[in-house]
């Protein structure tokens, strides 16, 4: 298959979408090496992160296909530019404290839950096989980071306080689970890809109810900004990331292990 | 910080009957003590269920017991059933 068509070129821009997502959220956990709180906590966080790479390897590998030209998952992941990655603004956004970290993660989940959960009705059978693997993991992340939101806010005022901050933080960077583009509308009309206005209902409904348990307040739908995740606008940490994360195979593109 | 609670955990394997003793993790509570223990002692596929007990909990014998608990059952062989005649349709047992 090549990009020719306008179809295979929104389901690329869509597997991306997911595949650098879980790739950048994976890297952002994997920050987190040696310097979680608990053995236990940096055990746990990185087995996300593990499970995130093995996600994006797959979706990767699809999109490497999807272009075609002898292109390979490692290609997309250490030879591409800031403007080319198509992850959620959330995900790139520096690790914080626990709060800002769990919080994120959270948000993400949430999305990301929803979009796997819905996939598994496409008409594309490699992504109802890839989402069919992912979605188990992501059942279990949701549940864990669901876990620390309701934990950190109800916990001690301290640690409330942490949460208000971390939320006040991350908030407008969810202003993009709840809005789509003509692509990813298309690709619902087509049956590849679940409704984008339920996922972005769904994930509100997620957030209210655990915020609920959480004790912690709902703030006010946010505005989209002028960055924009699905053109390659990102924040300005994408590209700090991307700089240490590809380092080593831009300097050494042969290296083997 | 404050500090967190001791837990043991307990595994049973897919063809395991019983949960097994395996280590033990630190955590807030139980619930975050099963998490934690889902991920450092089943992440390679070693069970099927898992079972954390507060360690506080768990009532053990002093080791300076041991002489007068256990070393006491070394000389008492007619406590195993081995001077039985076995008829040879039994076979192994």
């Amino acid at each position: 298959m090549s990009l020719d068509s306008h179809a295979s070129k929104d389901v690329f821009e869509y597997v991306l979408r997911l595949g650098d997502s879980a790739l950048i959220q994976g890297q952002r956990l994997c920050q987190w090496c040696g310097r979680a709180p608990f053995l236990e906590e940096e055990l746990a966080i990185l087995n996300v992160g593990l499970d995130l790479f093995g996600q994006a390897r797959y979706w990767l590998e699809y999109a490497a296909e999807l272009q075609g030209d002898a292109c390979t998952a490692d290609r997309l992941a250490f030879h591409r530019d800031e403007r080319d990655f198509r992850n959620v603004l959330l995900v790139e956004q520096p690790n914080g404290d626990y709060a800002v970290t769990m919080l994120k993660q959270f948000f993400y989940d949430a999305w990301h839950w929803q979009v796997l959960e819905g996939l598994g009705q496409s008409s594309d059978r490699r992504m109802v096989a890839i989402a069919a693997k992912a979605v188990k993991e992501v059942t279990y992340h949701l549940q864990r980071s669901s876990q620390w939101v309701e934990r950190l806010g109800n916990g001690t005022a301290y640690s409330r306080q942490r949460m208000l901050a971390a939320t006040a933080e991350l908030w407008r960077f969810t202003a993009e689970f709840r809005t789509s583009e003509a692509r990813e509308n298309w690709l619902w009309i087509e049956g590849v890809a679940p409704d984008p206005t339920r996922i972005g209902s769904a994930w509100e409904h997620t957030v209210a109810s655990t915020f609920e348990r959480a004790t912690l307040p709902v703030p006010p739908r946010p505005q989209p900004g002028y960055l924009n995740a699905r053109h390659g606008l990102h924040t300005e940490h994408l590209g700090l990331l991307l700089a240490e994360m590809q380092s080593l195979p831009r300097a050494y593109p042969d290296a083997v292990w | 910080m404050q500090p967190w609670t001791l837990f043991e955990v307990f595994v049973r394997s897919k063809h395991g009957l019983s949960h097994k003793h395996v280590g033990s993790v630190q955590a807030a509570d139980a619930s975050m003590a099963l998490e934690h223990a889902r991920e450092l002692y089943t992440r390679r596929s070693e069970g099927i269920s898992v079972w954390v007990v507060a360690s506080a909990a768990i009532c053990a014998c002093a080791p300076e017991d041991k002489a007068s608990w256990f070393e006491t059952a070394e000389d008492k062989a007619f406590r195993h059933a081995r001077f039985y005649e076995l008829p040879d349709e039994v076979g192994h047992m």
